[in-house]
């Protein structure tokens, strides 16, 4: 279990190192620099001003050696002028030419400086990760229990009427997108002048604070989404599960209905599942997007947004080694997790 | 749960019961009109054709019939109440406890993420109320009974950590856990080994005796149930069609579906050329098309328009206890002998057309393929295999799953090849050479009927179009209408009408499917054809239909037939020559009549003990094999079949456990593999003796008696 852990982690950071290279490269393309040169220092230079400018702060190095030292294997760049250091790519608003290290990449913990936001990257994912954290563990409290029992009920008797209304909710859910569901609970749940006032239709307090009243439409608006598709798959297993011969056998066993659904078919129907909802992690991120903007929730997702729109190449970074890590994590969750559902599974 | 009153009838009686599925579009009838009693300690079995309604019998009797299915007519009986009338919870309370189902498989019978022991004790918690220490131990002793060894690893294990034969055993104990009265035996047998056959056969019959259960058995193997019940029950397309003693049943028949069952089945006695067996002509009817009358008109050799074909017919007496569903069973003459069928010479075996010397193939296994790494291992799956078949001859190569006898069949066609050793085919030597390699003509030459016919052909392409595909892969003809003319050919050669070129798999039935693969097998003159199992997937009736027809083409056409099989029956009916295979390595070679004659291998011997046979005037010797076939993976030291061999200490000098024993060459090239002295092979006793034939068996092997 440990060997294959660590081979695992091998694969991971393989895989981190390669889509990391695709971003890096994306974000670095020449028009977006030239977009970069323009805005941090003049919109109206000429085209030899921005080649100058960017040949100043090393831009124009090639890709690779660019990767390496965001990454932090390489020296980062410097320029020096009659021996002397002038600028060091190493050294962040605030910090002199002498204390910054001539290595600062992703490994030396500096992850860059946020144009946007003109801070530290590394802090302000943190402060915005920890905002994300909790919307998604909401969401996920919500969706998963939810779906797994909507996907059962749906299941165990395929065909019936509780499994057409059923099937009927979910894939309603889904056929929904949270841009759709978001503003439509906004404007039944959260109007002044129509409907129940029960809910605020913006999050932003919930930074600080949460609350049922500022955090219920974001979390309901990214659960159901997911919730349907969980379900339907939980439902086909299930069904499938159902028509299973030891399933048969159990009934003719003389085992009752209610005890057939949780003893012997419930496990089984779950192994399916169990990967689609690891899957629904790394996709939440998505969801995360439009509902933190919708609801103006300054987490992650909003950060993505604000990052993207202003051209601030490390942070879009930072946001994508973010991104990378979760979806690998939980694909290797998704793994370990299955070998413990099937017996069938051994790892030696 | 207690259990319910002690009757003093019979335990079940099923009555004029009627069970129809609906269907959106109709109400399909798959039994109609079926009357069966099963005394207290007495084994009824149910024998039929698949589709002829024997599951749905089991099924209704549990009433467990589904969504779709429901009790039409009649009543079902169980202990003198009936089952129909039961509310919802009543029946929990019958069924597990007293009566008890055994599956056909029982890898899918057991549910994969629960520990054996948890499903077993389910049982007494369920019915008995008992804790789950009480449960344990009975687990523990059911377990035990069942004759599993190391009954507590048992418990602790997963279905899939157990054998086949481990789990049929285990599904077994399940249904003894609560000494039920009624035991259903759905083709409790059917996905297993021969030798594991054997053994579960016995168990059933033991537990039977010692727990004074009835039991009804649900087989389409006629040998099987002779073995095991007290009184049979044929039935056909949803009714029975006869019912009485087993002895009556089998020697006196009274209805000519049985009789017409009998003749198709291999029995010893049997020959290709000078009694060759008579299939059933025509198919299965399909539940909506049912004819009117008797349901076995227009298939029967009595057939009497006017008389079978109106009205409904029903069972009538045919003697103490035996019925028959027949209008003309007593103006039959059932003495009569079959007509004769032409008898055919036996054609000339040729010249060797393929030799395997020295041949080997083993795999390299990963111990743990999935996540790499551990120590590799060697599967030996074939060993030091030497053997040469002749133009016009069929070799049988017979063993039980895991012997490798599918393995040779790859390095034969060239999906794998060879680890060392030479296969020789015409001039050239084609162990090494894959299939993608080998010229047309090589390809053309050796080719192969599958076992299975459902999953074999390419279901969106017609008939013809795959056949003709196969003609061009084998660059057959100049146009394309020389090969839809060769394909018209090949479809008139497996008897087939031609206006099947254009219909779809799924049109056709499972024998036809079969025969549609024999002719893209013969596409390109083969000279030498694999037969893997061809005919083990289909019903009794149709596989005498196209065992003839692969005979006859090779007749026609002097073609090698390499026919692997685990039925020893049909081997001794069809073959010159078997080659008897065990763990990789082939035990015995020789002629039909030397393997089937002692001296044996003791491995032939417990595999010919172990087929049974529908016949009530064979006597067989009981020998039934310990255990499981050890894995190819690790097997055993010395010769292979050391560890279950029952002649093991004749050996002087634990000799079989050191050595593998080398190949002795007895009488008229007779091989075999073992460290036996000459002596005791020599003293060895025939399995299989035939009988003094009552008088109706005689005319049933074609002897006119009288």
């Amino acid at each position: 279990m440990a060997l294959f852990i660590l081979r695992r982690l091998g694969v991971m950071v393989l895989t981190a190192l390669c889509l990391t290279f695709i971003v890096f490269a994306l974000t670095n393309l020449e028009p977006n620099l030239e977009k970069l040169a323009k805005n941090q220092a003049n919109s109206r230079m000429t085209d030899e001003q921005v080649i100058s400018w960017l040949d100043a702060r090393g831009y124009n190095d090639p890709m690779l050696v660019k990767y390496g030292r965001w990454l932090g294997v390489v020296p980062h760049f410097t320029r020096e002028e009659g021996g002397e250091v002038v600028f060091s790519r190493c050294a962040n608003p605030g910090t002199s030419l002498e204390d910054a290290g001539s290595y600062c990449g992703i490994l030396q913990g500096s992850w860059g400086w946020s144009t946007v936001f003109q801070n530290d990257v590394l802090e302000i994912l943190a402060v915005r990760g920890n905002a994300t954290a909790w919307l998604m563990l909401f969401v996920m409290m919500v969706m998963v229990p939810g779906a797994l029992v909507l996907g059962v009920l749906a299941g165990m008797r395929e065909g019936s009427k509780l499994d057409r209304s059923l099937s009927t909710i979910s894939i309603g859910t889904t056929a929904t997108p949270e841009y759709v569901s978001g503003v439509l609970f906004i404007a039944v749940f959260a109007s002044a002048t129509f409907g129940p006032n029960w809910f605020k239709g913006t999050a932003t307090s919930a930074i600080d604070d949460i609350t049922f009243a500022n955090f219920t439409l974001p979390v309901l608006t990214i659960a159901l989404y997911g919730m349907g598709y969980i379900a339907r798959m939980t439902r086909a297993s299930m069904t499938e599960v159902m028509t299973a011969q030891y399933i048969r056998t159990a009934r003719l066993k003389g085992v009752s209905f209610p005890q057939i659904v949780l003893k012997h078919a419930l496990r089984n129907a779950l192994i399916a599942p169990f990967t689609v909802i690891m899957l629904q992690f790394p996709w939440l991120l998505n969801g995360v997007v439009i509902v933190e903007t919708l609801f103006n929730y300054k987490g992650f997702g909003w950060t993505l947004v604000q990052a993207a729109g202003n051209n601030d190449i490390d942070l879009l970074l930072g946001v994508s080694i973010i991104s990378v890590v979760v979806v690998l994590v939980t694909q290797l969750i998704s793994d370990i997790g299955y070998v413990f559902l099937n017996p069938r599974i051994r790892i030696a | 749960m207690t259990k319910l009153a002690d009757h003093a009838g019979p335990i079940l009686e099923i009555d004029a019961l009627s069970i129809s599925f609906f269907t959106r579009l109709r109400e399909i009838p798959a039994v109609m009109d079926f009357s069966v009693t099963v005394q207290p300690g007495e084994a009824v079995g149910l024998v039929g054709e698949s589709g002829c309604g024997k599951s749905t019998v089991a099924l209704g009797v549990m009433q467990d019939l589904g969504k779709n299915g429901a009790v039409v007519g009649g009543s079902i009986k169980f202990k003198g109440r009936d089952l129909g009338q039961m509310s919802e919870e009543e029946l929990r309370d019958i069924r597990g406890n007293e009566i008890a189902m055994i599956y056909q498989e029982p890898m899918a019978s057991l549910n994969p993420a629960m520990r054996i022991g948890k499903q077993l004790m389910e049982v007494p918690i369920l019915h008995d109320g008992a804790s789950e220490a009480e449960a344990y131990d009975m687990a523990l002793q059911v377990v035990t009974d069942v004759k599993l060894p190391d009954p507590k690893r048992m418990l602790d294990s997963y279905p899939h950590q157990l054998s086949g034969g481990q789990q049929q055993r285990i599904v077994i104990a399940m249904a003894l856990m609560s000494k039920p009265a009624l035991l259903i035996l759905d083709e409790p047998t059917t996905a297993l080994d021969v030798t594991v056959e054997a053994g579960i056969v016995e168990l059933v019959k033991d537990l039977g005796k010692k727990y004074g259960t009835s039991m009804l058995f649900i087989s389409h193997n006629l040998g099987l149930v002779l073995e095991t019940c007290d009184r049979v029950c044929v039935m056909y397309s949803g009714e029975a069609v006869e019912d009485g003693a087993i002895g009556e049943v089998f020697d006196n028949m009274r209805h000519p579906y049985t009789q017409a069952l009998f003749r198709s089945i291999p029995l010893p006695g049997a020959d290709k050329n000078s009694r060759p067996l008579v299939a059933i002509p025509g198919n299965f009817p399909l539940p909506h098309e049912r004819p009117p009358g008797c349901n076995f008109g227009p298939r029967c050799d009595y057939f009497e328009a006017g008389r079978c074909d109106s009205g409904v017919i029903p069972m009538r007496d045919a003697g103490p206890g035996h019925h028959s569903r027949c209008v003309k069973f007593d103006e039959i003459d059932w003495n009569a002998p079959i007509a004769a069928p032409a008898e055919t010479s036996k054609r000339e075996i040729g010249a060797p057309v393929l030799k395997v010397e020295n041949l080997k193939k083993y795999y390299q296994v990963a111990a743990n393929a999935l996540f790499g790494g551990g120590a590799e291992k060697v599967v030996k799956a074939n060993e030091t295999l030497d053997f040469e078949a002749r133009e016009s001859e069929t070799l049988a190569i017979v063993g039980e799953s895991g012997c490798g006898k599918s393995t040779l069949a790859k390095v034969l066609m060239g999906l794998e090849t060879a680890t060392d050793g030479t296969i020789t085919m015409g001039n050239a030597d084609i162990q090494s050479t894959p299939i993608e390699g080998r010229s047309t003509k090589q390809v053309a030459d050796i080719q192969m009927v599958f076992q299975n016919p459902f999953d074999t052909l390419n279901p969106s392409m017609t008939v013809g179009r795959q056949i003709i595909r196969a003609l061009e892969v084998f660059d057959y003809g100049k146009s394309d209408a020389d090969r839809r003319e060769r394909m018209l050919h090949l479809l008139d050669l497996v008897k087939l009408p031609r206006a099947f070129a254009d219909r779809m798999p799924r049109q056709l039935s499972g024998g036809q499917k079969q025969r549609v693969g024999i002719a893209r097998a013969f596409a390109g003159d083969a000279k030498i054809v694999v037969a893997d199992e061809p005919v083990s997937a289909l019903d009794v009736s149709v596989q005498a239909a196209v065992t003839d027809l692969l005979m006859e083409i090779q007749r026609d056409q002097k073609t090698t037939l390499l026919f692997i099989s685990h039925d020893l029956s049909i081997v001794r009916y069809l073959s010159d020559r078997v080659m008897v295979m065990y763990l990789g390595h082939v035990v015995e070679l020789g002629t039909t009549d030397q393997v089937f004659a002692p001296p044996y291998h003791p491995y032939t011997e417990a595999l010919l003990s172990a087929v049974p046979i529908a016949d009530t005037s064979v006597q067989k010797k009981h020998i039934v094999l310990e255990g499981d076939i050890p894995s190819a993976m690790n097997p055993p030291s010395g010769c292979p079949f050391q560890t279950r061999c029952r002649w093991k200490d004749r050996v002087p000098g634990g000799l079989c456990e050191k050595d593998v024993p080398p190949v002795r060459h007895l009488d008229g090239g007779h091989q075999v593999k073992c460290h036996l002295s000459d002596a005791d092979l020599a003293a060895m006793e025939p399995v299989i003796e035939v009988g003094e034939a009552p008088p109706a068996a005689a005319a049933q092997a074609g002897v006119t008696s009288m």
